[in-house]
């Protein structure tokens, strides 16, 4: 025996049963046996220490592993209690995580070993340990800092050996900070080392999921009024309107449809185009809409609210041009009286209850582009069960089919309504919908809506 | 049960308002849940029944379900207000499923044992789906496809909500009777029904998924690629054989468009249905499709052996495929075994 195996053998040992190129486990450390044999018979045992080379492997599979499940939420409070529940079962006993204060209080997730996380907002003042505030600022930078445990707070921790607060840094932003709590054995310089590497990519995690956030609310507020509205039930008119955008990531796009009540139970309904597709277009329409909401308080004729509109437009910007269709639905004793006017816009169909399409006899100018637009005006008479359809092209110009290149075009969608006499207004725009949506398949498609006014069959 | 058939009239009829005392009646006396899903769940599967028999057509199913909506609507108005206590569950349909109302029924159940619910509709896109899992974080998402043929989208969006980190339950008639292709598609919970899946979620929590992985991982079959192809060419395939089968029966040539399009739909379903069974590698599917189609012809009067042709042009247009191959034949054996009307 050499200097090194009497070391670690203090004792003679009796000859090893190793298998030669095996890891052996001896005193706590792991060693590769390698046995050289002599020509006399004899043989020599290499023992290498080979422990940290394994610590080192468990590590860096161990961080991958965390690395990728840090991966998969942008949900700011999913992230939190993933990170605490991946430090609690890997590096501590307990583990707290606390975000910056938001306007309830400081969001903390706890996480004892082998229990679920749980999170709150919790009013707590930082300022009572030692570095947490820094590193929930962000700035200056801090250091992992060692916590006296007999000075902690309460509502951090009581009776334990060990606390050690380490900032998340973000991107730019501060992310939070994550204690870990040993109840009895302190934390080696490798161990502190290693949670700070798993710290830089939790807090690069639930920052991520913070900026996600913000700006997913900002695009809740801000794309809000752009979304179809609503649509509430009236007692003698039935709405229903269905709108999907071009694109599968965005909700709102050039197409539109909106109603507003008038006085004497009247509705104004309008469905509309705007050239063009995506955030761009949907912004035009908040205005088209916001602008024809305001004519309405002034004017209710048709042609001259068109007029007004496209003098509106035309003031506001030459590039974008607009086609609607408008319709005021008064109830009357027969059902409903349906004033129609296309702007440049498809003529709206009529469907009555016995499956007869009819298409609105009105005609007009595109909005927006021409100093000047006329307009014709139909009137028609909706009986209990007829309905009336307005669509944009997304539906006509769908392309695709059983053979992949056709358009959908307004015969076909003339003939699927002659199956769809005395339909209640949400299958009928459901109807609709779908038969574009099945004939375009799996291939791209524009921006789709349709709005049905329908008057309500007799009970 | 009365109640049953008196809604089944009533929306058969399109009359909203008697289909709307119908179930308010009977849950006074039945409870909500049991309406819900014994009483309009029940006609919405006769709905399902009778147009697969080809008695009603997909506009008579719409109106159908529009009127069953509304009726579970007013329910849902009169349900006892109960405060949520226990978690939170998105449900939603995959793109391209249009039939809503299973997902609305499991949305109003889980309601009404105390889920907290989002139920957001009828073909939802997926990156709508994933945007608001992350904004939402709830504890499951319930995901639900009646039709077969959504059955590769629906997988596509179960994993792509799994890699949020959300376990997935699936559900639906497209899933099939024993959930096998929840199964194979990794997800964290199948259910028959609304009831069951609310059973479910009450008595376990489900796992959450493990590390994020690929479509291909659960169905390695896929890497031959054959279903990539036959998807990727469906359109230029139902030319070629509608091609074909106007060389060969020459009464197609004088076809009206009406009659064209029917035929050309007709193929278009064939091939997206081999699809569908290459996506899954079932044989049994694109067979019982078949012998479906085959009934709907018979009973339109039109024998079966019509579709032989078809699946003959098909399998020359397909000859690189051994498993399209294996299918098609097995199917072009089942037609010729049909009985002749």
């Amino acid at each position: 025996m050499n200097d090194a195996a009497k070391s670690l053998f203090p004792q003679q040992v009796s000859l090893p049963r190793w298998q030669h190129g095996e890891s052996v486990s001896i005193a706590e450390r792991c060693y590769a046996a390698h046995r050289v044999d002599h020509e006399d018979g004899s043989s020599t045992w290499w023992l290498l220490d080979e422990t940290d080379l394994w610590l080192e492997r468990e590590r860096a599979s161990l961080l991958m592993r965390m690395s990728s499940a840090l991966m998969t939420s942008l949900n700011p409070e999913r992230c939190m209690n993933l990170v605490a529940e991946l430090a609690a079962t890997h590096l501590a006993d307990e583990a707290l995580v606390i975000a910056p204060r938001s306007n309830h209080g400081h969001p903390i997730t706890r996480c004892l070993r082998g229990e679920p996380p749980t999170y709150e907002l919790q009013h707590v003042d930082v300022e009572d340990v030692v570095g947490l505030g820094e590193a929930l600022r962000g700035f200056p930078p801090v250091p992992s800092r060692w916590i006296d445990p007999a000075a902690a707070p309460e509502w951090l921790a009581k009776g334990v050996a060990s606390i050690v607060v380490t900032p998340l840094p973000g991107h730019g932003v501060p992310a939070g900070a994550l204690i870990l709590v040993r109840r009895d054995k302190q934390f080696s310089e490798s161990e502190e080392a290693f949670a700070r590497m798993f710290a830089s990519r939790a807090g690069v995690a639930m920052s991520a999921a913070n900026l996600f956030t913000q700006q997913a609310v900002i695009t809740e507020r801000l794309t809000r009024d752009l979304l179809p509205p609503a649509l509430r039930r009236y007692e003698h008119v039935e709405l229903a309107g269905r709108y999907r955008a071009s694109a599968d990531t965005e909700h709102v796009g050039g197409d539109f449809y909106d109603v507003h009540e008038l006085p004497d139970d009247e509705l104004f309904v309008v469905l509309g185009d705007v050239c063009g597709k995506g955030l761009d277009a949907a912004v035009q329409t908040g205005k088209v809409r916001t602008a024809l909401h305001a004519l309405l308080q002034v004017v209710t004729d048709h042609d001259r609210m068109l007029r007004a509109l496209n003098q509106a437009l035309l003031t506001a910007d030459h590039s974008r041009f607009v086609t609607v269709a408008v319709g005021t639905v008064r109830p009357v004793d027969d059902g409903l009286r349906v004033t129609l006017t296309s702007g440049g816009h498809l003529p709206p169909l009529i469907v009555r209850a016995g499956g007869a399409v009819e298409v609105a006899k009105t005609r007009g100018t595109l909005v927006g582009i021409l100093p000047d637009i006329t307009t014709t005006t139909d009137e028609v008479v909706l009986a209990p069960g007829d309905s009336c359809l307005l669509y944009t092209d997304g539906i006509t110009e769908a392309c695709g089919g059983p053979l992949g290149d056709e358009e959908f075009g307004e015969d076909r969608l003339h003939r699927a309504l002659a199956a769809c006499g005395g339909m209640p207004a949400e299958a009928l725009v459901e109807h609709v919908h779908m038969l574009a949506a099945q004939w375009i398949g799996a291939g791209g498609h524009d921006d789709m809506a349709v709005l049905a006014i329908a008057a309500p069959r007799r009970r | 049960m009365k109640a049953v058939d008196s809604l089944w009239e009533a929306v058969l009829d399109g009359d909203e308002h008697r289909a709307t005392g119908v179930v308010l009646d009977a849950a006074e006396e039945l409870g909500h849940e049991v309406v819900l899903l014994d009483v309009v769940g029940a006609v919405q599967r006769r709905v399902g029944l009778e147009w697969a028999a080809n008695r009603i057509s997909v506009a008579q199913e719409h109106s159908i379900t529009a009127i069953n909506e509304r009726a579970v609507t007013a329910l849902s108005i009169t349900k006892p207000w109960r405060e949520p206590v226990h978690g939170r569950v998105t449900v939603a349909c995959v793109d391209g499923e249009w039939h809503a109302l299973p997902a609305r029924l499991l949305a109003e159940v889980l309601s009404l044992r105390g889920f907290a619910v989002d139920y957001l509709g009828a073909q939802v896109p997926a990156p709508h789906l994933i945007t608001y899992l992350h904004r939402t974080n709830p504890d499951v998402v319930a995901l639900s496809s009646s039709i077969a043929t959504r059955l590769p989208s629906a997988h596509a969006t179960m994993t792509a909500c799994q890699a949020t980190g959300v376990p997935v339950m699936v559900g639906g008639a497209a899933f099939g009777t024993d959930g096998t292709h929840a199964r194979r598609f990794g997800a964290n919970a199948w259910a028959a029904d609304a009831r069951s899946a609310a059973d479910m979620l009450l008595s376990q929590t489900l796992p959450v998924p493990t590390a994020p992985h690929q479509p291909i991982d659960d169905l390695p079959h896929l890497a031959d690629q054959e279903y990539t192809l036959v998807k990727r060419s469906a359109g230029e395939l139902v030319r070629s054989v509608y091609r074909g089968l106007e060389e060969r029966l020459p009464a197609m040539r004088s076809y009206n468009d009406e009659q064209r399009q029917h035929t050309a739909e007709d193929l278009a379903h064939i091939v997206e249905f081999l699809a569908t069974a290459l996506y899954l590698d079932d044989d049994g599917l694109f067979r019982s499709f078949l012998l479906w189609t085959g009934e709907v012809l018979n009973a339109r009067g039109v024998p079966a052996r019509v579709l032989e042709p078809a699946l003959d042009l098909l399998a020359a247009q397909l000859r690189d495929f051994p498993r399209a191959q294996r299918m098609l034949a097995q199917a072009g054996y089942i037609i010729t075994a049909c009985p002749r009307p």
